[in-house]
């Protein structure tokens, strides 16, 4: 696969405040998301971060510029074929597990059967075997954040957006899961856009990463990793992952103490 | 749970028990309060007798309707309130002083709407329902958490499904409460009056034993509304503890 599978052109992004100014929250940014790619977002909190993914989903509309997926503009639905992870729990507690993860199959009419199956090899894909049964409640933060992935996983969708999935997860669980994303981005050749607040995450899983300035957020560079498609976290011991991290750092050490101090002067 | 019930039944053995000496020793008056036994066996008689059952089919029917009522209208303006979010701000003072007006005083002019039949104090117990039912549906609606509603759009549900099968769901624990609410609230309406304003129903029933000195009828139909309220609320009680036990915090 090769092309654009989702673009932003010249896409801005304001909210009007309860003290009736206006908050340019995002942009202008105009960048491409290469079908069958792995691209991170890295950036300091507050930038825009979930904000774009909103506006690649169609979940939030531009306030100037616009948004192209597969080559059709991006209206107020969002279009068939995108998944999104959300930043927040999103679990439904009154659904099990399984029915959760089935849930968006049940709606699209999918055989019982069919939606079994493919629920099955979700709980196995997320380590959830288990809990099928169980409800949220009875799950930790970052179970619950792995039934979202699942029931986003299920659907197949052509192009993943990913807001923190773990970030409620620890240090290890957090590496396997990459590689399982890694394996799954592979298998199914689908786009995948991952926000992250962790910059090694960034540079081990992604193919570029878009590194981010302070409020309103713009890409100060996008970083091309090179790395092969065949990979998984033992990359982390190597040189070139060293370099790559450091050099995401030291573009974003800058940034982060800007939107610190802006927070800061907020407060 | 089996521990408490179990503790909870014995405290009012005791209360019921100490009660009946009290009464026995001439503690308590005989025209105060009468023995507890003698409400029941006065309850039993009551009863088998037929005397009153006109009457309380009048009073339950009349609560039925009123809390049904206020269920339905409650929930639909709820709703209907909840998507018109600057309507509502303007509504909202009047929401939260609601129940400081005695809707009781309001008797007058409802019998001169609706004449001198039962409606009038069907309608002071829908009086007393509706807002109740109301404020829980605007409450249920306001903690949809907005990122399932986001979810919902990713799945790319109509509006109807996501109403159905996210937002119905995720208020559901306090539409339920408003439900309970709501006929707790009917009863009260009713029942108060029916002591108070009117010539039938149980209320009346109990206003005009006291007037009569007739204990005896009294604490029996007061042990029968009691008795019914009770286990209507221990009844949804149960089903709700079913409905929700599964998502409990
Ligand atoms: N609906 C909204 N109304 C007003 N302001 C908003 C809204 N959504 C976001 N903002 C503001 O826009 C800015 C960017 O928010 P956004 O959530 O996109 O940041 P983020 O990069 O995802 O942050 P984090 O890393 O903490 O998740 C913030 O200053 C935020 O306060
Ligand atoms: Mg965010």
């Amino acid at each position: 696969m090769s092309g654009a599978h989702a673009s932003l052109r010249e896409v801005t992004r304001s909210f009007a405040t309860e003290k009736g100014s206006v908050l340019h929250a995002l942009g202008p940014i105009s960048f491409d998301l290469q079908a069958g790619e792995f691209f991170s977002v890295v950036g300091p909190s507050g930038c825009g971060k979930s904000t774009l993914l909103e506006i690649i989903s169609g979940l939030s509309p531009a306030s100037t510029g616009s948004a192209l997926f597969e080559g059709r503009p991006v209206g107020s639905d969002v279009p068939e074929g995108v998944g999104v992870v959300f930043q927040e729990d999103a679990s439904f507690p009154w659904l099990s597990v399984r029915e959760n993860i089935g849930f968006g199959l049940q709606q699209q009419g999918v055989r019982s059967a069919e939606i079994r199956r493919r629920v099955d090899d979700a709980l196995r894909l997320v380590g959830l075997w288990d809990f099928a049964e169980a409800y949220p409640v009875q799950l930790s933060g970052g179970m619950r954040q792995r039934v979202c992935i699942a029931r986003t996983l299920v659907l197949q969708p052509r192009l993943i957006l990913l807001d923190e999935p773990f970030g409620a997860l620890d240090q290890q669980t957090r590496l396997l899961m990459g590689d399982e994303v890694l394996t799954l981005w592979r298998a199914t050749g689908a786009t995948v856009m991952l926000i992250t607040h962790s910059l090694d995450e960034a540079a081990l899983l992604s193919d570029r990463v878009g590194v981010m300035s302070a409020r309103p957020g713009r890409f100060l560079e996008i970083v091309e990793t090179g790395w092969p498609r065949e990979r998984d976290s033992r990359l982390a011991t190597g040189a070139r992952f060293g370099e790559i991290s450091s050099h995401l750092w030291g573009l974003l050490r800058g940034e982060s103490m800007k939107a610190m101090r802006s927070q800061a002067v907020a407060a | 749970m089996r521990k408490a019930t179990l503790i909870r039944v014995a405290l009012l053995a005791l209360l019921a028990v100490a009660a009946e000496l009290a009464c026995r020793t001439g503690l308590i008056g005989r025209f105060t309060m009468i023995p507890p036994s003698l409400m029941v066996t006065g309850l039993v008689r009551l009863l088998a007798q037929g005397e009153l059952d006109g009457e309380i089919t009048t009073t339950l029917l009349g609560v039925a309707t009123a809390a049904g009522a206020a269920i339905l209208v409650g929930f639909g303006l709820g709703a209907g309130l909840h998507a018109m979010p600057r309507l509502r701000r303007c509504l909202d003072p009047v929401l939260a002083t609601y129940y400081a007006i005695p809707i009781y005083v309001l008797y007058p002019m409802f019998l001169v709407l609706f004449g001198m039949n039962r409606t009038p104090i069907v309608f002071i117990g829908f009086m007393f329902a509706v807002v109740g039912m109301m404020t829980s549906t605007l409450n249920g609606l306001d903690r949809v958490p907005p990122v399932l509603i986001k979810t919902a759009r990713v799945l790319r549900l109509s509006r109807v499904r996501r109403t159905l099968k996210i937002v119905l769901p995720c208020a559901a624990p306090y539409v339920f409460g408003g439900v309970k609410l709501a006929i707790a609230y009917a009863f009260v309406g009713v029942l108060g009056a029916e002591f108070i304003l009117s010539g039938n129903g149980l209320g009346y029933q109990i206003a005009l034993a006291f007037n009569n000195f007739d204990n005896k009828t009294m604490y029996a139909l007061i042990l029968f509304v009691v008795l019914v309220v009770a286990s209507v609320n221990s009844l949804f009680f149960a089903w709700e503890h079913r409905l929700l036990r599964r998502r409990e915090r």
